[in-house]
């Protein structure tokens, strides 16, 4: 099957925002934190994007935030894939009160908006890094943990699963030699949206002056930072904020590619 | 009993059950955290006296759980408690925080919510045609783009570039309903504009997914004509799948209102709540979270019981 052109479209705009974090050291023209202008020069050969609230190369921070912004996500992502996943399958496999246990708490916790319990958490917690990718991790764990159970519970009923119980292996075999690479497929397609979900609440946090604390750059940051600027007509805060959705968008579009692949790929829909 | 007042009872009685969970939640969430709550509010440089009497104040000598009673009871007898940071009563504060914000949501959601239902239609109307491919695509992009972008978009366009709106939303008891709405215009748009891409793709795949079952194949073939098929079969199965779309958009909004608060200074419940977790005043977060979390249980509640109701299935108990 041929890649359509909104994938590619995608990938090359995931890769690029990617591969900026990951060289940002090498490709950033200026040092993070350094004043190298006026506030907020207009965009000039020396200054790409122009130069910040108070005088530090955009471009730079730019990248700088990326950094940050995709790092804190990713982990967080990864977070909550692994702590979601292996619960969802340890109460699809165990069943009885575990699943019940787990799953009241995991409703309870989806009753309160993440935003604002994070927020609450965040209001007597020290704002590091760490705190804000467990916060993130744990709050969207809940997500990941309800499609993976739902999936797991009609992996159970299968016959190998049977078969691998007849053996007499046990409940860790089960979870990740049998069901696992299983359920693979249906996580993967669910990672890209828990990541752009992770981007959008890092930066919400950020924004709202909550979540990275300068002078460390981050996207959401940066908004909060340059915002004064649109009242008096100067556009630096929407740069972040249209890498954070040209970021999002790109994402999606790699998601929904790899969600009609493996699908079909199963005889399912798409083609 | 009848098992539709059967059913209502049991989820009313389940809200109440969750939201209590709920208040236990967000009390932990601020009170049992590792590390010491008063150092934490006043940070690295404080002394052991002041120390001494902030635990004092917020009753940290107690144990926890005797702490979290005498929250409660004074919740339910509506006092809040007094916020840290300026000694005011958080109740009476908030009282106007909450209108505000309930003023905005409420003007989002007459303008959101007939208009994502339309759009919703049309899409269904004109399934894979290109009306339908400018609502998926429009909800694409309102689900990746953050809140505080479209707010400075619209901000820096409408407000700076062509001064039709004021750029800040300021509004005080003082004002006429005309001048409160050119305030909160800016806001207003950006809160529909946020809730109206997932509103109008729930609304069309609820649609689609009656109109596509046997019930209104079999009126088709039975030759009724499709206003009455849409009237008789389809339009009572499909209410309950839309409130069901609406109330959790609605709850989606009461989230989004935070942000959009903050992008425009606007006097409501999610810029208080953001300024006193960055000032570490429990007392306020702590009542915010719990008004919050009030809200966003109910419009499930209601939700699942408009549901319940509009449900033609049970209304025929066997």
């Amino acid at each position: 099957m041929r890649m359509p052109l909104s994938a590619m479209i995608g990938l090359f705009f995931t890769a690029l925002y990617f591969l900026a974090a990951i060289f940002a050291d090498f490709i950033a023209p200026y040092g993070m934190a350094e004043i190298v202008g006026g506030v907020w020069d207009p965009i000039s050969r020396e200054h790409w994007l122009g130069t910040d609230n108070i005088g530090r190369d955009l471009l730079t921070r730019m990248i700088y935030g990326g950094q940050t912004t995709i790092f804190v996500a990713t982990m967080a992502t990864l977070l909550s894939f692994s702590l979601g996943s292996v619960l969802g399958f340890t109460a699809a496999v165990i069943g009885g009160w575990v699943d019940q246990a787990l799953s009241r708490f995991v409703d309870l916790l989806m009753s309160i908006p993440s935003l604002i319990f994070a927020l609450v958490v965040l209001s007597v917690m020290p704002v590091t890094v760490l705190v804000l990718v467990l916060v993130m991790g744990i709050l969207d764990s809940t997500r990941v943990f309800r499609l993976s159970r739902a999936v797991a519970v009609d992996i159970t009923v299968m016959d190998y699963v049977e078969a691998a119980r007849l053996r007499g292996e046990g409940n860790v075999w089960i979870i990740f030699r049998e069901i696992l690479p299983n359920a693979l497929s249906p996580l993967v397609a669910e990672m890209g949206l828990r990541f752009i979900f992770a981007i959008l609440f890092i930066s919400t946090l950020s924004f709202l002056g909550l979540g990275v604390q300068p002078p460390l750059a981050d996207w959401g940051g940066i908004v909060r930072e340059n915002r004064e600027g649109i009242v008096y007509g100067i556009p630096a805060a929407l740069v972040p904020a249209f890498a954070i959705a040209t970021l999002a968008i790109s994402v999606n579009l790699v998601a929904d590619w790899v969600l009609t692949r493996t699908t079909s790929l199963k005889g399912g829909r798409g083609g | 009993m009848s098992p539709i007042l059967k059913l209502v009872v049991q989820r009313l009685a389940l809200g109440v059950l969750l939201l209590l969970a709920a208040s236990v939640l967000i009390f932990v969430g601020t009170e049992i955290l590792p590390g010491d709550v008063a150092s934490a509010i006043l940070g690295q440089g404080a002394t052991e006296q002041a120390l001494a009497n902030l635990r004092i104040e917020l009753g940290l000598n107690d144990p926890p759980v005797t702490r979290y009673f005498n929250w409660l009871f004074g919740v339910l007898q509506g006092d809040l408690g007094v916020s840290l940071s300026n000694r005011r009563d958080i109740a009476e504060a908030m009282s106007v925080r909450l209108s505000n914000t309930l003023f905005l949501a409420f003007w989002a959601a007459i303008i959101a919510v007939p208009l994502a239902i339309l759009l919703g239609l049309v899409a269904v109307r004109y399934e894979g045609r290109w009306p339908d491919k400018v609502v998926s695509g429009a909800t694409l992009a309102t689900i990746s783009i953050p809140e505080f972008l479209l707010g400075y978009i619209a901000m820096y366009f409408l407000a700076v570039q062509y001064r039709i709106f004021p750029s800040v939303a300021n509004i005080n008891a003082s004002m006429s309903l005309g001048d409160k709405l050119n305030a909160i215009a800016l806001p207003v748009l950006v809160l529909v504009l946020v809730v109206l891409g997932h509103m109008m793709r729930m609304t069309r795949a609820a649609i689609l997914n009656v109109m596509q079952s046997a019930y209104v194949e079999t009126a088709e073939l039975k030759g009724l004509r499709s206003f009455t098929i849409i009237w008789r079969h389809a339009f009572p199965n499909a209410i309950a799948p839309v409130v069901n779309v609406v109330m959790i958009n609605l709850a989606y909004l009461v989230v989004g209102v935070v942000v959009v608060e903050v992008v425009f200074v606007y006097p409501g419940m999610g810029q208080y709540l953001v300024d006193h977790v960055a000032k570490r005043d429990i007392p306020v977060v702590q009542a915010c979270g719990l008004v919050f979390a009030a809200v966003y249980i109910g419009l499930n509640l209601v939700a699942d019981i408009v549901s319940i109701l509009a449900n033609p299935r049970l209304r025929h108990p066997k």
